[in-house]
Parts: structure tokens; sequence; C-alpha cells
């Protein structure tokens, strides 16, 4: 006569929250909160990282060629960088290509090359650097042997501002950890105290129900989906708040800012049940917590 | 004493309870034998409340043994509990019901927690309501009913689940003399079913309608 009581369980944890709708909204509303500043926190890195992958992407030296040289010296230069130690790939980059590249980066701003009928772009090689050979003195040495090279103008490489960018930015990094921790801790502990509200106003059902030979477990599961729900709801909330202020920011801000050269990107579909999935964690763990220590008692 | 050929199912022996410094039970020892109908009677504070509640584990023995159907309580685990209560129908003064939920959940609540599947519950809770005469009141809640009637949804609660014992401490000392009768007649048609009664009061009138054996208690020791 045994049945699988899932169902019983859903409908007492429907009931009850349509029983406690105050406590329910303002809990649920709080979670919604610290899941929007804690995703907030996790976008902030995910796009940070993002625009340091690209960054460090570009360490590399472009060599740029005089404008005479002879086309038969190509693929000597070419061979003689190839050689030194810390190269792990060279390009060249005609300045036609250089041209075409820079009008697709450019594209909203177009017309200002309409006016162009000369390239005033060099021919180049683009150098691309062995990882171990990512340091300062190593790279400063690299260069100004390349520059030294017969038909070379000038070189240029942006590892210098790369480096100080990322020192600051993993400060960033940290604090924006810690405070999404923080944040997450502080929902924990609302939801652990909204449910301990709950079983308070209900300790005499509880009581009731322990002397009828309800097992802790039959008492337990009904908060436990309770806590799932909210947590769910509170996630969805969050994460859709959040993305109406990323609309906003993308509308009204990065257009005119770098947009053209780093896109920011919102959550994937799946980080974002990545982010419900936890915020239901969250949900349950308050319930989980406030339950261990009513039932002791 | 009588039914002393019946089955012993419960047995204590030299039982004590104390709370902090105040021994509300003082080295009991009695048996209570299979569809007995008993009483526990003595003046208020004598330790009925107190000696129904170390039945069911509400709250544990200071000293002594108790042993139900063969299983002594001191070796019970917490987990075990709930299915000790099971054996168990309990019956309150106040009556004790869950004022949120209306007569149908307060009596299915029982069998859900066993459990049950719901074709089981739906057919057994009818039978029971109508039992105690209250087959129409599935739907209304418990503060909207009168002290009897409430009385007679806890008995239904407490015979739902087909209990071995019901316990019922000071179950008519609320009602009006109709009611109390009615709730006597309840319990003498649970122990026709072969429930042992285990009932505690100080209504001498009920205690003379039945004729039943009497336990008197006085300062928590049995007086013979
Ligand atoms: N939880 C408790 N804490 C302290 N003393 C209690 C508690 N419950 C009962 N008592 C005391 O134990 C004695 C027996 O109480 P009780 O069993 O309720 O008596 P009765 O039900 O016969 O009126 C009383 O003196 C009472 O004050
Ligand atoms: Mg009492």
């Amino acid at each position: 006569m045994k049945t699988f009581m899932l169902d019983i369980f859903i409908k007492r944890a429907l009931a009850d929250m349509k029983s406690n709708k105050f406590l329910n909204i303002i809990a649920i509303i709080t979670l919604g909160l610290s899941i929007l500043i804690v995703s907030a926190f996790l976008l902030f890195l995910i796009n940070i990282n993002e625009v340091i992958d690209s960054c460090k992407k570009s360490v590399r030296i472009m060599a740029y060629l005089d404008p005479g040289f002879e086309e038969v010296q190509l693929e000597g230069i070419k061979q003689r960088i190839r050689e030194m130690d810390g190269v792990s790939e060279i390009i060249f980059i005609s300045k036609e290509e250089a041209l075409k590249r820079l009008k697709e980066q450019m594209k909203r701003q177009s017309s200002l090359f309409e006016n162009i009928d000369t390239n005033p772009l060099p021919d180049s090689f683009e150098v691309q650097i062995a990882p171990n050979f990512e340091t300062d003195e190593k790279m400063e040495a690299l260069a100004q042997k390349i520059e030294k090279l017969p038909s070379v103008q000038e070189v240029e490489y942006g590892r210098k501002w790369v480096n100080k960018f990322t020192r600051v930015v993993n400060i960033f990094k940290i604090t924006a950890f810690v405070m999404a921790l923080f944040f997450l801790l502080a929902a924990i502990f609302i939801m652990a105290n909204t449910i301990r509200l709950l079983l308070y106003s209900k300790r005499e059902e509880i009581q009731i129900m322990r002397l009828v030979g309800a097992t802790d477990s039959f008492i337990k599961w009904p908060f436990y989906i309770e806590g799932l729900i909210m947590g769910g709801i509170g996630g969805i909330i969050g994460i859709s708040m959040l993305f109406l202020v990323f609309i906003f920011i993308s509308i009204n801000v990065s257009q005119d800012l770098a947009s053209d050269f780093v896109s920011i990107r919102f959550f994937s579909i799946k980080d974002s049940i990545w982010v419900i999935s936890s915020s239901m964690f969250v949900g349950w763990l308050g319930c989980y917590l406030s339950l261990k220590q009513f039932l002791k008692a | 004493m009588e039914n002393q050929n019946n089955e012993v199912i419960i047995q204590l022996f030299h039982v004590h309870k104390r709370y902090g410094g105040k021994n509300a039970i003082i080295d009991v020892t009695v048996n209570f034998f299979k569809n007995e109908f008993v009483f526990i009677t003595g003046p208020s504070g004598a330790g009925k409340s107190t000696l129904m509640k170390l039945l069911y584990l509400g709250e544990p023995a200071s000293e002594g043994q108790i042993i139900i159907e063969g299983v002594n309580l001191s070796r019970l685990s917490n987990s075990q509990i709930p299915f000790l209560r099971r054996k168990f129908g309990i019956i309150f003064q106040d009556f004790r019901l869950i004022n949120t939920k209306n007569v149908y959940e307060n009596v299915s609540l029982v069998l859900e927690s066993m459990g049950m599947n719901r074709k089981y519950i739906q057919k057994k809770v009818k039978i029971v309501l109508r039992m105690v005469g209250m087959e129409d009141r599935g739907n209304n809640y418990p503060l909207s009913l009168s002290g009897g009637e409430q009385q007679r949804i806890a008995i239904a609660r407490a015979m739902v689940g087909d209990p071995k014992i019901i316990l019922a401490d000071e179950p008519t000392a609320s009602l009006d003399s109709e009611s109390a009768d009615a709730v006597l007649e309840l319990l003498k048609t649970a122990h026709s079913k072969g429930t042992t009664i285990i009932v505690s009061t100080h209504d001498k009138e009920l205690i003379r309608k039945m004729g039943t054996r009497v336990l008197h208690l006085k300062e928590g020791q049995v007086q013979e």
C-alpha cells in the first residue's frame, strides 16, 4: 500500500506557500536580489576574462616594413625572424589586407574611409610569441632584434599595457569573487531565516504530525520542495533583472564606446541554467539548515 | 486482576519520571493487556498525562523499563519513534487538531504519513468519518465545529490508522455530558474491534458506566 509521495509533498508545499504568501514573496524577492547581484559579479568576471583573453592573444610584435622594400626580400626577412628564439609564428599582412581589416573593425565609422583612395598603411609582419617568452625583458630584446633587420621600419607591441591592465583586473576579479560569495552566504542566511519563521508558525502542526507517527523526512520534504521552488523563482527573477540591466547598458553605453573592438555578452543558456540551479540549491540549503536545527529541538 | 489470561501488550517495570527535581512518576510497575479497556484516574497533577507520554515516548522515562509488544522503548533509536507512535491513536482533552487544515486533511494526514496510497486513504477516511458521524463535515475547519464535534474528529484521526492501542488523555473533560457519552460510545466501538483502550479521567460517572479496570494514581504512585 506504500506509494511514492512526491505528489503529496508538492501539494503540501504549494498549499504552504499559498498560506504564507507574504513571507514567501519577501523571501523570493530578497533571494532574487541576491542572485541579481551575485550573477552581475559573475557576468563581470566572464566578460573581463574574455577581454583579457583577447588582449593576451594580441601579445605579439607587429613589424612594419619600409614603404619601398623589395618584394624579393620578403621571404628572406620572414625566414630570419622565424629563426629567432621565442617566435612561434609569423604571418605577412599586406597593406591591402591591413586596410580591409581596419575597415571591418570600424564598420560603423565607415564614412571615415569614404574619401581615401590611397592606402596609408604599411605592409607588416605579425609575429606571435611563444608562451614561455612572454616576459617583458625577453619581448623587449626580441622586438629590438627585429627592428634592426633591414627593411623593418618600426616595431610595436602592447605587452606592457596588457600587464598593467591584467594586474588591475585581477584586483577587480578578487573583489567581485569575494562580493559574490558574500551575497551568496547572505542569501542562504535569508532563506534559513524565512524557513525558520515558517517553521515557527507551524510548530503546533509539526508537533501533531510527529504525534501521529510522521517521520522527520515526511515533515521535511515539503519544505525542501518549497525551498527549491522559491530558489528557482528567485533565480529566474534575478537573472531576468540582470538581463534587463544588461540590455539597457548595451543599448545606452557600449555602442558609443569600445563596442567595435570588445563585445560584451550575456550568460549562455547553459550558464543561466547554472545560475538558476545554484539559486535552487541556495533555497534548499537554507531550508536544510533551519530544519536541522528545528527538528533537533 | 481481570484479563490475566490475556496477552500482555504494555509492561511497565519500576518506571520513574523526574522533571528536574520533581518526581512525576514514582516506581510504577503495571501491565496492560491486549484488548483491555482500562481507566487511569487520580487528582490533577497525579501523573496521568505523564504516564501516557512515557508510553508513546513524548517523554523518555528517567528510570525503569517500558516494553510494548515485546519492544523495550529504551532501545529505540530516534528514527524508530515514528513507528512506535503508529501503534497508538492518541486523543487529548484539547483535541489538538490542525486548525489550518480541514477535517478531511486532519484525518488523512495520519495515513499519508504512513505512506498509504490515495485510493485507500480516501476510502478509509470516509469510513471513519462516517463512524464518528462527521461524514458530511470533511470540508469544514476545526474551529467552525463544536467541542464535541472536534473531539469526534480527533477520535476519527486516532482510529484511522487501525492502531493497536488508543490512549485518551481526559477526552471528555472539556465536553458536555451528551458529547462525553458519544465519545465513550466511540471508544467502546474501537474496543469491540479488538483495540486496547487506555483512558485517563477523573470523571467518576464515566468509570462507573464502563465498570472496567481502574488504575488509581496519586502523587505519581499507583494506589491499590
Ligand atoms: N514538562 C513538565 N515539566 C515539569 N514538570 C512537569 C511537566 N509535565 C508535568 N509536570 C509535573 O508532573 C506532575 C504530573 O503532571 P501530569 O502528568 O500532567 O498530571 P495529571 O495529568 O495527572 O494532571 C505535576 O506535578 C506537573 O506539574
Ligand atoms: Mg493531565
